[in-house]
């Protein structure tokens, strides 16, 4: 199934994004000699990964305990360090692991878990207290919440795969697409004047329709001049995506942030079989994009972030698969990161409900690349009292 | 009869004449001022058909008009059926369930093929079935159930039994929610969709009970973790029969201890734990915000909502007295609730298939064209459907809804068009459009006119096109049908 059923694209005031010139600053420090401004890659693993089963505590006698047909053998991890070790079929992520080019992010969550997909990703898209609904994403919150201080930030949001979500709200001109044949369609669509009709639903379809007019016409002329991709990306749905990801990355095509999505990880049973092959497809498909943009000259360029809804239940259920959960680790990519665990591994023995206990806010890791990736200012409220992480050398 | 394109630009002062002259027309309809002051006009009657419907045509608008509000949507409730007139697929009689485990590779490989291949047989013949119903309120109502019920083929793989829960669905599409909840709970594609045919007394699997309380009956925030928890265990032991893939309970799994689920409290079952939420009132207020948001608009009235909630209660939960009452309401009728929806990508397809009449070859394609567009029968995105709404327009599927116009309609082909099939590959351009001609020509007197045309495709006033002609012709039907407000409904 390719086809990716939930996107949208964000109504935005008119004119807003779209006066702003293609290349543009970030903030201080962010600004690259090419003028081209960085990107934010967020790929959204969908379903709630299982984090014990990503990064493994595979000297803890507790995981084999809770995991008796589940547990990765201590044999089998690909280690990182005395206690800690990625599963072995993200073995194509370990050249980015020697070279400090992957941190991981360990025992991420937020108090008071929800463990509702739904509720649970709208806290993490709009990094909101556990009773605290929110309609616009992080990202949004963040560039509103910046003001004058963003007025050079880039402001142009691709969605290769699933939901706006992090993007959701009007700070940035978000593009939902599936492909590069599409742009050429959309850079034909009629244009229209953008004055309201009072009419929501009317007004949706016509803001979709100028926006991927204007944005199709800017991306299309970007792309036209840049050579393809040497590299071979694996043919699964993750790995189409970031193909496209990279040929516009590499192409200077101006986005500050890109989303794809892969999809499967809700493992409530037969996760023996499906988990590996999930980690095998994210592991080959992030390994080739590294490829890719360094072989383009724009890893620099790029951070790769995953997040999902929730990691899973520490103990297996009859299934053969785990029920939804709370904290797990997620993965950071990038030329310019420090490398390394991040935080440290939840106890096992010290649980709630059965759930791991989470020892690192997942607004950290926001706040983070929001001050040191996009250049925002440090502080920002949307994002609460804790300070960010060290992530960049 | 067949109608001159003018082309001429009209002075402001014809334009009068010609909204005099619709109203003439429509008058000859049936609408007019010596017409009784309950009878539905034209527009009332086009909104009605839509929205309980996918289209409306002349013929149905026609019939409309002389009935008062009640006595439109009585006929139209009264149409529904509980089984569907389209045959299924030869291949739902006498199937066995396979036993994966026990066939080599080879095979395994054969029954994904074939699972496939009849999936998408299946959703052409629920695609045939909506074209071609004498009672498009039974398929809107279940494909609202199936989109609230969601099961998906990627899960439960099988195609039979995403057939037999369709038939579920729609036996009680407008029949009894309780009875409806009862038999869902024990629909064996919905026992794998969410892992209940899993759930056993020691270990349960939560995956059920959790959509049961948050998606299905209650919505998010109206009950603790621990009566998801609990819930569980109550339904614990309900699975399938492995030889006929049909529900079977499983005494040596289920968990007979004492469990409290919300106010109830004892050896709860998995009926137990469904009356206790159907004894909640908050039951009736999700179900009928849902049917709200479906039919009505996007803002749910509260206190109509309560009072819609509560007449659904008392009544042991049947659902057509219900929807009767919620297309009585003066919100369903209001001019600013009117054209505030978006046509979902099967309202848009079967809607304009319906409407014009227009010859299908293979309901393979209209099923293709569905996913296409953002809206795979039998296979939501998720447990909580097709969020639907403004989400349905995103750049990609306002793009490919553009294509199959142009396609449709035999209009221009905008560069790099991909090909949406339809009424069969590669027909030449001028005979698809010559057939809108033809349609407009075989349609009445009252319908001629380019206002009265206008109504009946669009529920508001078009975006980028001037209506300059008296009378309708079939470029102006091809460009009302690419115009943003034919998405509307």
């Amino acid at each position: 199934m390719d086809f990716i059923s939930r996107r949208r694209l964000l109504t935005t005031a008119a004119a807003l994004p779209l006066a702003i010139p293609l290349a543009l600053p970030l903030g201080p420090g962010a600004l690259r000699a090419s003028g081209v401004p960085r990107t934010l890659i967020l790929v959204e693993l969908n379903g709630g990964n299982d984090g014990l089963n990503t990064v493994v505590p595979y000297r803890e006698a507790a995981y084999y305990r809770a995991r008796p047909t589940l547990a990765v053998p201590a044999d089998r991890v690909l280690q990182l360090d005395q206690a800690l070790g990625l599963h072995p079929a993200l073995e194509p992520l370990m050249p980015a692991w020697q070279d400090k080019d992957l941190a991981i992010a360990l025992g991420v969550g937020y108090p008071r878990p929800n463990r509702s997909h739904f509720r649970s990703i709208e806290i993490w898209n709009t990094a909101s207290d556990s009773a605290e609904v929110l309609h616009q994403g992080w990202l949004h919150q963040a560039l509103q919440e910046a003001g004058e201080q963003a007025s050079g930030a880039a402001r142009l949001g691709i969605v290769l795969g699933g939901a706006t979500g992090p993007l959701a709200g009007d700070a940035l001109t978000t593009v939902v697409m599936k492909n590069r044949q599409q742009l050429a369609r959309a850079a034909g669509l009629p244009e229209n004047q953008s004055a309201a009709s009072g009419n929501p639903a009317l007004d949706h379809i016509l803001s979709v329709r100028r926006q991927t007019h204007d944005a199709a016409n800017r991306i299309a002329a970007r792309l036209a001049k840049s050579s393809p991709l040497k590299t071979v990306f694996p043919k699964t749905s993750l790995g189409r995506q970031l193909a496209q990801a990279a040929a516009m990355i590499a192409g200077a095509v101006p986005a500050s942030v890109i989303k794809v999505q892969q999809g499967g990880y809700d493992t409530h049973a037969g996760q023996a079989g499906r988990h590996p092959r999930l980690l095998g497809e994210l592991a080959a498909a992030l390994a080739a994009f590294r490829e890719a943009l360094i072989e383009t000259g724009s890893w620099q360029r790029c951070l790769v972030m995953t997040y999902a809804e929730f990691g899973r239940r520490v103990g297996e259920n009859a299934s053969g698969g785990t029920d939804h959960g709370t904290a797990a680790p997620h993965l950071f990519m990038g030329a310019r990161l420090r490398g390394g665990l991040l935080g440290r591994q939840p106890s096992l023995t010290d649980l709630e409900d059965g759930d791991l206990r989470h020892s690192l806010d997942f607004r950290r890791l926001y706040a983070s690349v929001a001050a040191d990736w996009l250049g925002l200012p440090r502080g920002l409220a949307a994002f609460g009292p804790q300070p960010p992480l060290d992530l960049f050398t | 009869m067949k109608t001159d394109v003018k082309r001429g630009r009209e002075s402001a002062a014809k334009s009068l004449v010609l909204l005099a002259c619709a109203g003439i027309l429509l008058g000859s309809a049936g609408v007019g001022l010596a017409a009784p002051a309950a009878a539905l006009s034209a527009a009332e009657a086009r909104h009605l058909l839509v929205r309980s419907g996918t289209a409306a045509t002349p013929a149905e608008i026609d019939a409309l008009i002389p009935l008062s509000r009640e006595a439109a949507v009585e006929t139209i409730l009264e149409s529904a059926a509980d089984a569907a007139a389209t045959p299924p697929p030869a291949w739902i009689e006498n199937w066995v369930p396979p036993r994966m485990k026990e066939l080599s590779p080879e095979e395994r490989k054969l029954v994904r093929r074939l699972n496939r291949e009849r999936g998408l047989e299946l959703r052409a013949w629920w695609m045939r079935e909506m074209v071609t119903t004498p009672t498009p309120i039974t398929e809107v109502m279940t494909l609202f159930w199936h989109n609230h019920f969601t099961s998906s083929l990627q899960k439960v793989k099988a195609p039979v039994l995403l057939y037999r829960q369709n038939r579920l669905l729609r036996r009680e599409a407008l029949g009894n929610f309780a009875r409806l909840l009862k038999a869902v709970a024990r629909d064996p594609a919905m026992l794998i969709y969410l892992d209940g045919a899993k759930n056993r007394k020691g270990a349960p699997n939560e995956n059920f009970a959790r959509e049961l309380f948050e998606l299905f009956t209650l919505g998010e925030g109206h009950y603790r973790e621990t009566d998801v928890k609990e819930a569980a265990r109550a339904f614990t032991g309900w699975g399938i029969d492995r030889r006929t893939a049909a529900f079977s309970f499983r005494r040596q799994w289920h968990d007979g201890g004492d469990k409290t689920v919300l106010s109830s409290n004892g050896p709860l079952d998995g009926d137990d734990v469904i009356d206790t939420l159907l004894e909640q009132p908050q039951t009736a207020v999700f179900i009928v915000e849902k049917l709200w948001r479906h039919f009505i608009s996007e803002k749910p009235d509260r206190a109509e909502v309560r009072r819609l909630a509560r007449l659904f209660r008392e009544s042991g939960y049947e659902i057509k007295p219900l929807l009767a009452a919620l297309f009585a309401s003066d919100d369903f009728w209001a001019p600013e609730n009117r054209g505030r929806l978006i046509k979902s990508p099967v309202d848009y397809i079967v809607g304009t298939v319906r409407l014009f009449n227009l010859p299908v070859s293979d309901y393979r394609d209209l099923a293709r064209l569905s996913r296409r567009l953002g809206q795979d029968l039998f296979d939501p995105p998720n447990v909580k459907g097709w969020p639907g709404g403004t989400d349905w327009i995103v750049a990609a599927s306002l793009l490919d809804r553009q294509a199959m116009a142009e396609r449709v309609t035999g209009g221009r082909r905008a560069q790099g068009a991909q090909t949406v099939a339809m009424g069969g590959p590669k027909k030449r351009q001028a005979e698809r459009a010559r057939r809108f001609d033809d349609w407009l020509a075989s349609q009445s007197a009252a319908w001629q006119g380019a206002e009265a045309i206008t109504l009946l495709l669009l529920p508001v006033s078009p975006v980028d096109v001037e209506i300059l002609d008296r009378n309708a012709s079939g470029a102006l039907l091809r460009q009302l049908v690419l115009d943003p407000a034919y998405q509307l409904k």
